[in-house]
Protein backbone atom coordinates (compact mmCIF):
# COMPACT_ATOMS: atom_id res chain seq x y z
CA UNK A 1 0.00 0.00 0.00
CA UNK A 2 1.43 3.20 -0.71
CA UNK A 3 1.19 6.27 1.61
CA UNK A 4 -1.53 9.15 1.35
CA UNK A 5 -0.25 12.63 0.41
CA UNK A 6 -2.35 15.87 1.86
CA UNK A 7 -3.00 19.10 0.77
CA UNK A 8 -2.59 21.10 3.98
CA UNK A 9 -3.62 25.05 3.90
CA UNK A 10 -3.55 27.68 6.71
CA UNK A 11 -5.61 30.68 6.01
CA UNK A 12 -3.44 33.27 7.22
CA UNK A 13 -6.49 36.02 7.62
CA UNK A 14 -8.10 34.08 9.87
CA UNK A 15 -5.29 32.52 11.95
CA UNK A 16 -4.65 33.67 15.10
CA UNK A 17 -1.55 32.70 16.03
CA UNK A 18 -2.56 30.05 18.68
CA UNK A 19 -0.34 27.38 18.16
CA UNK A 20 -2.57 24.86 18.81
CA UNK A 21 -1.78 22.96 15.56
CA UNK A 22 1.86 23.33 15.62
CA UNK A 23 1.59 21.68 19.74
CA UNK A 24 -0.96 18.99 18.77
CA UNK A 25 0.64 17.66 15.09
CA UNK A 26 2.31 14.75 16.28
CA UNK A 27 4.40 14.70 12.93
CA UNK A 28 5.43 17.90 13.12
CA UNK A 29 4.34 19.31 9.84
CA UNK A 30 3.60 23.11 11.11
CA UNK A 31 5.95 25.58 12.57
CA UNK A 32 5.83 29.10 13.28
CA UNK A 33 6.22 32.33 11.20
CA UNK A 34 7.53 35.49 12.16
CA UNK A 35 4.19 36.57 13.28
CA UNK A 36 3.77 32.88 15.25
CA UNK A 37 0.83 32.55 12.85
CA UNK A 38 1.35 28.40 11.57
CA UNK A 39 2.65 27.72 8.21
CA UNK A 40 3.09 24.51 6.70
CA UNK A 41 6.49 23.06 6.44
CA UNK A 42 6.26 19.60 6.14
CA UNK A 43 3.35 18.48 4.44
CA UNK A 44 4.89 15.44 3.25
CA UNK A 45 4.81 14.08 6.92
CA UNK A 46 1.00 14.29 7.23
CA UNK A 47 -0.59 10.95 8.20
CA UNK A 48 -4.24 12.54 7.58
CA UNK A 49 -5.05 12.44 11.25
CA UNK A 50 -7.26 15.51 11.13
CA UNK A 51 -6.36 16.43 14.66
CA UNK A 52 -5.23 19.83 13.56
CA UNK A 53 -8.52 20.53 11.69
CA UNK A 54 -10.38 19.47 15.27
CA UNK A 55 -8.67 21.66 17.40
CA UNK A 56 -8.28 24.90 15.41
CA UNK A 57 -10.69 27.09 17.22
CA UNK A 58 -10.46 30.04 14.03
CA UNK A 59 -11.24 27.07 11.26
CA UNK A 60 -8.31 28.05 9.44
CA UNK A 61 -6.40 24.86 8.99
CA UNK A 62 -7.65 22.51 5.68
CA UNK A 63 -6.28 18.62 5.13
CA UNK A 64 -7.35 17.57 1.49
CA UNK A 65 -6.09 14.11 0.56
CA UNK A 66 -4.30 14.38 -2.80
CA UNK A 67 -6.18 11.89 -5.08
CA UNK A 68 -3.53 10.44 -7.79
CA UNK A 69 -5.92 9.69 -11.02
CA UNK B 1 -11.78 26.22 6.12
CA UNK B 2 -14.02 23.28 5.01
CA UNK B 3 -16.99 22.94 3.46
CA UNK B 4 -18.83 21.89 6.56
CA UNK B 5 -17.98 25.62 8.13
CA UNK B 6 -19.25 27.11 4.87
CA UNK B 7 -22.72 25.44 4.67
CA UNK B 8 -23.15 26.23 8.91
CA UNK B 9 -21.56 29.16 9.63
CA UNK B 10 -22.44 32.90 8.92
CA UNK B 11 -19.14 33.40 6.57
CA UNK B 12 -19.03 37.05 6.87
CA UNK B 13 -19.22 37.06 10.39
CA UNK B 14 -15.66 35.57 10.65
CA UNK B 15 -13.28 35.68 12.17
CA UNK B 16 -14.83 35.33 15.21
CA UNK B 17 -14.27 37.90 18.20
CA UNK B 18 -13.41 34.90 20.86
CA UNK B 19 -9.94 35.01 21.77
CA UNK B 20 -6.93 33.36 20.42
CA UNK B 21 -6.84 29.55 20.78
CA UNK B 22 -9.98 29.85 22.96
CA UNK B 23 -12.34 26.50 23.61
CA UNK B 24 -15.19 28.06 22.23
CA UNK B 25 -13.97 27.57 18.59
CA UNK B 26 -13.80 24.15 18.94
CA UNK B 27 -16.79 23.22 20.47
CA UNK B 28 -19.15 25.23 17.58
CA UNK B 29 -16.31 23.43 14.98
CA UNK B 30 -17.84 20.01 17.06
CA UNK B 31 -21.02 21.20 17.22
CA UNK B 32 -21.91 21.46 13.28
CA UNK B 33 -20.42 18.49 12.72
CA UNK B 34 -22.63 16.90 15.34
CA UNK B 35 -25.36 18.61 13.31
CA UNK B 36 -24.17 17.43 10.39
CA UNK B 37 -24.09 13.69 11.07
CA UNK B 38 -27.54 14.35 12.33
CA UNK B 39 -28.39 15.23 9.34
CA UNK B 40 -31.13 17.82 10.57
CA UNK B 41 -32.14 20.63 8.30
CA UNK B 42 -31.22 23.63 9.38
CA UNK B 43 -34.48 25.34 9.56
CA UNK B 44 -35.41 22.70 11.98
CA UNK B 45 -32.53 23.68 14.13
CA UNK B 46 -33.15 26.75 17.06
CA UNK B 47 -30.06 27.60 19.06
CA UNK B 48 -30.39 29.72 21.87
CA UNK B 49 -27.52 31.53 24.11
CA UNK B 50 -27.43 33.50 26.95
CA UNK B 51 -24.81 36.42 27.82
CA UNK B 52 -20.95 35.67 28.51
CA UNK B 53 -18.37 34.25 25.75
CA UNK B 54 -20.01 31.51 24.99
CA UNK B 55 -23.17 33.69 23.84
CA UNK B 56 -21.83 34.45 21.00
CA UNK B 57 -21.96 31.27 19.52
CA UNK B 58 -25.35 32.04 17.94
CA UNK B 59 -24.36 34.72 15.93
CA UNK B 60 -22.10 32.66 14.09
CA UNK B 61 -23.85 29.48 13.06
CA UNK B 62 -26.71 29.90 10.41
CA UNK B 63 -29.59 28.07 12.28
CA UNK B 64 -32.58 29.83 13.96
CA UNK B 65 -30.84 31.45 16.49
CA UNK B 66 -32.25 33.16 19.74
CA UNK B 67 -29.21 35.53 21.70
CA UNK B 68 -31.11 36.03 24.94
CA UNK B 69 -30.64 37.84 28.26
CA UNK B 70 -28.24 36.62 31.48
CA UNK B 71 -29.10 33.49 32.38
CA UNK B 72 -32.71 33.17 30.82
CA UNK B 73 -31.72 31.39 27.60
CA UNK B 74 -33.36 27.85 29.35
CA UNK B 75 -36.38 30.32 30.09
CA UNK B 76 -36.59 31.51 26.15
CA UNK B 77 -36.04 28.02 24.87
CA UNK B 78 -38.54 26.23 26.89
CA UNK B 79 -41.32 29.32 25.16
CA UNK B 80 -39.71 27.99 21.87
CA UNK B 81 -39.80 24.47 22.69
CA UNK B 82 -43.39 24.82 23.70
CA UNK B 83 -44.73 27.12 20.99
CA UNK B 84 -43.04 25.30 18.44
CA UNK B 85 -42.20 21.52 19.22
CA UNK B 86 -40.99 20.32 16.14
CA UNK B 87 -37.70 22.24 16.87
CA UNK B 88 -34.48 20.47 17.21
CA UNK B 89 -33.65 23.45 20.05
CA UNK B 90 -29.77 23.44 21.17
CA UNK B 91 -29.07 25.97 24.66
CA UNK B 92 -25.47 27.49 24.81
CA UNK B 93 -24.40 28.36 28.28
CA UNK B 94 -21.78 28.79 30.03
CA UNK B 95 -20.83 28.24 33.59
CA UNK B 96 -22.09 31.86 35.31
CA UNK B 97 -24.93 31.70 32.75
CA UNK B 98 -25.94 28.53 33.45
CA UNK B 99 -25.13 27.90 37.65
CA UNK B 100 -25.22 31.57 38.76
CA UNK B 101 -27.45 34.28 36.91
CA UNK B 102 -29.64 31.09 35.51
CA UNK B 103 -29.06 28.58 38.26
CA UNK B 104 -32.66 28.76 39.11
CA UNK B 105 -33.46 28.08 35.12
CA UNK B 106 -31.20 25.25 35.02
CA UNK B 107 -32.49 23.21 37.78
CA UNK B 108 -35.80 23.93 37.20
CA UNK B 109 -35.23 22.44 32.99
CA UNK B 110 -33.89 19.65 34.31
CA UNK B 111 -36.98 18.59 36.82
CA UNK B 112 -38.92 19.25 33.86
CA UNK B 113 -37.25 17.10 31.15
CA UNK B 114 -38.69 19.33 28.13
CA UNK B 115 -36.67 17.50 25.07
CA UNK B 116 -33.49 20.23 24.25
CA UNK B 117 -30.23 19.88 24.77
CA UNK B 118 -28.01 22.31 27.00
CA UNK B 119 -24.52 22.92 25.99
CA UNK B 120 -22.68 24.37 29.16
CA UNK B 121 -19.10 25.37 28.39
CA UNK B 122 -17.46 25.44 31.48
CA UNK B 123 -14.13 27.41 31.37
CA UNK B 124 -14.13 28.10 35.62
CA UNK B 125 -14.06 31.78 34.99
CA UNK B 126 -16.11 34.85 33.59
CA UNK B 127 -14.00 35.58 30.83
CA UNK B 128 -16.00 38.24 29.36
CA UNK B 129 -16.30 40.38 32.18
CA UNK B 130 -12.25 40.34 33.39
CA UNK B 131 -11.58 36.84 35.23
CA UNK B 132 -14.27 36.62 38.05
CA UNK B 133 -14.40 33.63 39.93
CA UNK B 134 -17.37 31.61 39.39
CA UNK B 135 -19.91 29.33 40.85
CA UNK B 136 -17.26 26.60 39.13
CA UNK B 137 -13.73 27.79 39.50
CA UNK B 138 -11.85 25.49 41.81
CA UNK B 139 -11.04 25.86 44.97
CA UNK B 140 -7.88 28.29 45.54
CA UNK B 141 -7.35 29.16 41.80
CA UNK B 142 -7.12 32.49 41.45
CA UNK B 143 -9.38 34.93 39.82
CA UNK B 144 -9.30 39.10 39.94
CA UNK B 145 -11.72 38.74 42.91
CA UNK B 146 -9.90 36.28 44.25
CA UNK B 147 -6.60 37.30 44.80
CA UNK B 148 -5.51 34.88 47.55
CA UNK B 149 -7.58 32.28 45.73
CA UNK B 150 -11.26 31.14 45.53
CA UNK B 151 -12.57 30.49 48.56
CA UNK B 152 -15.86 29.04 47.80
CA UNK B 153 -15.87 24.52 46.83
CA UNK B 154 -17.28 24.62 43.23
CA UNK B 155 -20.15 23.24 41.49
CA UNK B 156 -19.96 19.90 40.01
CA UNK B 157 -22.41 20.46 37.01
CA UNK B 158 -23.36 16.99 36.12
CA UNK B 159 -23.56 16.02 38.94
CA UNK B 160 -25.82 18.73 40.07
CA UNK B 161 -28.04 18.55 36.47
CA UNK B 162 -28.56 14.69 37.96
CA UNK B 163 -29.46 15.50 40.96
CA UNK B 164 -31.97 17.97 39.39
CA UNK B 165 -33.64 15.27 37.35
CA UNK B 166 -32.35 16.03 33.82
CA UNK B 167 -32.44 12.50 31.57
CA UNK B 168 -29.31 12.61 29.91
CA UNK B 169 -25.91 13.78 31.18
CA UNK B 170 -22.92 13.81 29.86
CA UNK B 171 -19.43 15.32 30.22
CA UNK B 172 -16.81 16.04 27.39
CA UNK B 173 -13.97 18.55 27.13
CA UNK B 174 -12.93 20.92 24.20
CA UNK B 175 -9.33 18.85 24.00
CA UNK B 176 -11.57 15.71 23.15
CA UNK B 177 -13.36 17.46 20.04
CA UNK B 178 -13.75 13.99 18.41
CA UNK B 179 -15.77 13.03 21.26
CA UNK B 180 -17.59 16.18 22.04
CA UNK B 181 -19.59 15.78 18.53
CA UNK B 182 -20.43 12.03 19.89
CA UNK B 183 -21.69 13.50 22.88
CA UNK B 184 -23.77 16.09 21.20
CA UNK B 185 -25.04 13.80 19.08
CA UNK B 186 -26.47 11.41 21.58
CA UNK B 187 -27.77 14.33 24.02
CA UNK B 188 -29.55 15.18 20.39
CA UNK B 189 -31.12 11.77 19.93
CA UNK B 190 -32.18 11.41 23.31
CA UNK B 191 -35.92 12.20 24.33
CA UNK B 192 -35.78 14.38 27.26
CA UNK B 193 -33.54 17.10 29.04
CA UNK B 194 -30.17 16.37 27.92
CA UNK B 195 -27.08 18.43 29.58
CA UNK B 196 -22.94 18.12 28.01
CA UNK B 197 -21.10 19.95 30.46
CA UNK B 198 -17.54 21.17 28.40
CA UNK B 199 -14.95 21.42 29.94
CA UNK B 200 -13.18 24.18 28.31
CA UNK B 201 -10.28 26.94 28.46
CA UNK B 202 -10.11 30.09 28.94
CA UNK B 203 -5.95 31.07 28.59
CA UNK B 204 -6.47 34.50 28.93
CA UNK B 205 -8.96 35.05 32.07
CA UNK B 206 -7.88 31.62 33.58
CA UNK B 207 -4.61 30.17 32.50
CA UNK B 208 -2.55 33.27 32.83
CA UNK B 209 -3.53 33.30 36.10
CA UNK B 210 -2.97 29.92 37.21
CA UNK B 211 -0.15 28.97 35.35
CA UNK B 212 -1.35 27.28 32.70
CA UNK B 213 0.23 30.14 30.00
CA UNK B 214 -1.23 29.13 26.84
CA UNK B 215 -4.06 27.36 25.01
CA UNK B 216 -1.83 24.18 24.87
CA UNK B 217 -1.06 24.34 28.09
CA UNK B 218 -4.59 24.66 28.38
CA UNK B 219 -5.20 21.37 26.36
CA UNK B 220 -2.88 19.03 27.89
CA UNK B 221 -4.21 19.72 31.51
CA UNK B 222 -7.38 18.76 30.26
CA UNK B 223 -6.08 15.61 28.85
CA UNK B 224 -4.17 15.02 31.54
CA UNK B 225 -6.79 15.47 34.01
CA UNK B 226 -10.19 13.72 32.06
CA UNK B 227 -10.80 9.97 32.36
CA UNK B 228 -12.85 7.48 31.18
CA UNK B 229 -15.46 6.09 33.02
CA UNK B 230 -14.56 2.81 32.63
CA UNK B 231 -11.16 4.26 33.99
CA UNK B 232 -12.43 5.87 36.80
CA UNK B 233 -14.25 3.30 38.11
CA UNK B 234 -11.24 0.96 38.98
CA UNK B 235 -9.23 4.35 40.74
CA UNK B 236 -9.38 5.33 44.53
CA UNK B 237 -11.03 8.06 45.60
CA UNK B 238 -7.29 9.11 46.56
CA UNK B 239 -6.50 9.17 42.82
CA UNK B 240 -9.27 10.89 41.23
CA UNK B 241 -9.02 13.79 43.32
CA UNK B 242 -8.75 16.54 41.04
CA UNK B 243 -9.20 14.63 38.09
CA UNK B 244 -12.79 14.65 36.14
CA UNK B 245 -14.70 11.89 34.38
CA UNK B 246 -15.59 12.58 30.53
CA UNK B 247 -18.33 10.53 28.83
CA UNK B 248 -21.86 9.45 29.33
CA UNK B 249 -22.77 10.19 33.16
CA UNK B 250 -26.35 9.23 33.50
CA UNK B 251 -29.32 8.46 30.97
CA UNK B 252 -32.82 7.76 32.34
CA UNK B 253 -36.27 6.59 30.40
CA UNK B 254 -38.49 9.53 31.96
CA UNK B 255 -41.49 10.85 30.55
CA UNK B 256 -41.16 14.10 28.25
CA UNK B 257 -42.61 17.37 29.48
CA UNK B 258 -44.22 18.61 25.68
CA UNK B 259 -45.85 15.55 25.51
CA UNK B 260 -47.04 15.25 28.50
CA UNK B 261 -48.48 18.64 28.13
CA UNK B 262 -50.12 17.63 24.81
CA UNK B 263 -51.75 14.92 26.98
CA UNK B 264 -52.82 16.79 29.82
CA UNK B 265 -54.81 19.43 27.14
CA UNK B 266 -56.17 16.12 25.24
CA UNK B 267 -57.84 14.76 28.22
CA UNK B 268 -58.82 18.23 29.18
CA UNK B 269 -60.61 18.80 26.07
CA UNK B 270 -62.50 15.37 26.28
CA UNK B 271 -64.00 16.23 29.64
CA UNK B 272 -61.90 13.18 30.84
CA UNK B 273 -60.18 15.22 34.21
CA UNK B 274 -60.79 12.55 36.58
CA UNK B 275 -57.30 11.62 37.56
CA UNK B 276 -58.36 9.37 40.32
Amino acid sequence: MTKKNFEITVDRKLCKACGICVAFCPVSVFSRDHDDKAVVTCPAKCTGCRQCELLCPDYCVRVEEIVHE
Amino acid sequence: MDAIHRKYLRMDKLPHIWCPGCGNGIIMGSFIRAIDRLGYDQDSVAAVSGIGCSGRITGYMDFNTLHTTHGRALAFATGLKMAKPGLKVFVFMGDGDATAIGGNHLIHACRRNIDMTAIIFNNHIYGMTGGQYSPTTPRDAYATTAPYGTMDPHFDIAKLCVGAGASYVARGTSYHAKMLTDLIVEGAEHKGFSVIEIITHCPVNFGRRNELETPVDMLLWQKDHALRMAKAAKMTDDELKDRFVIGRIHRADIPEYVEEYDRLIEMVRKGDTDRG
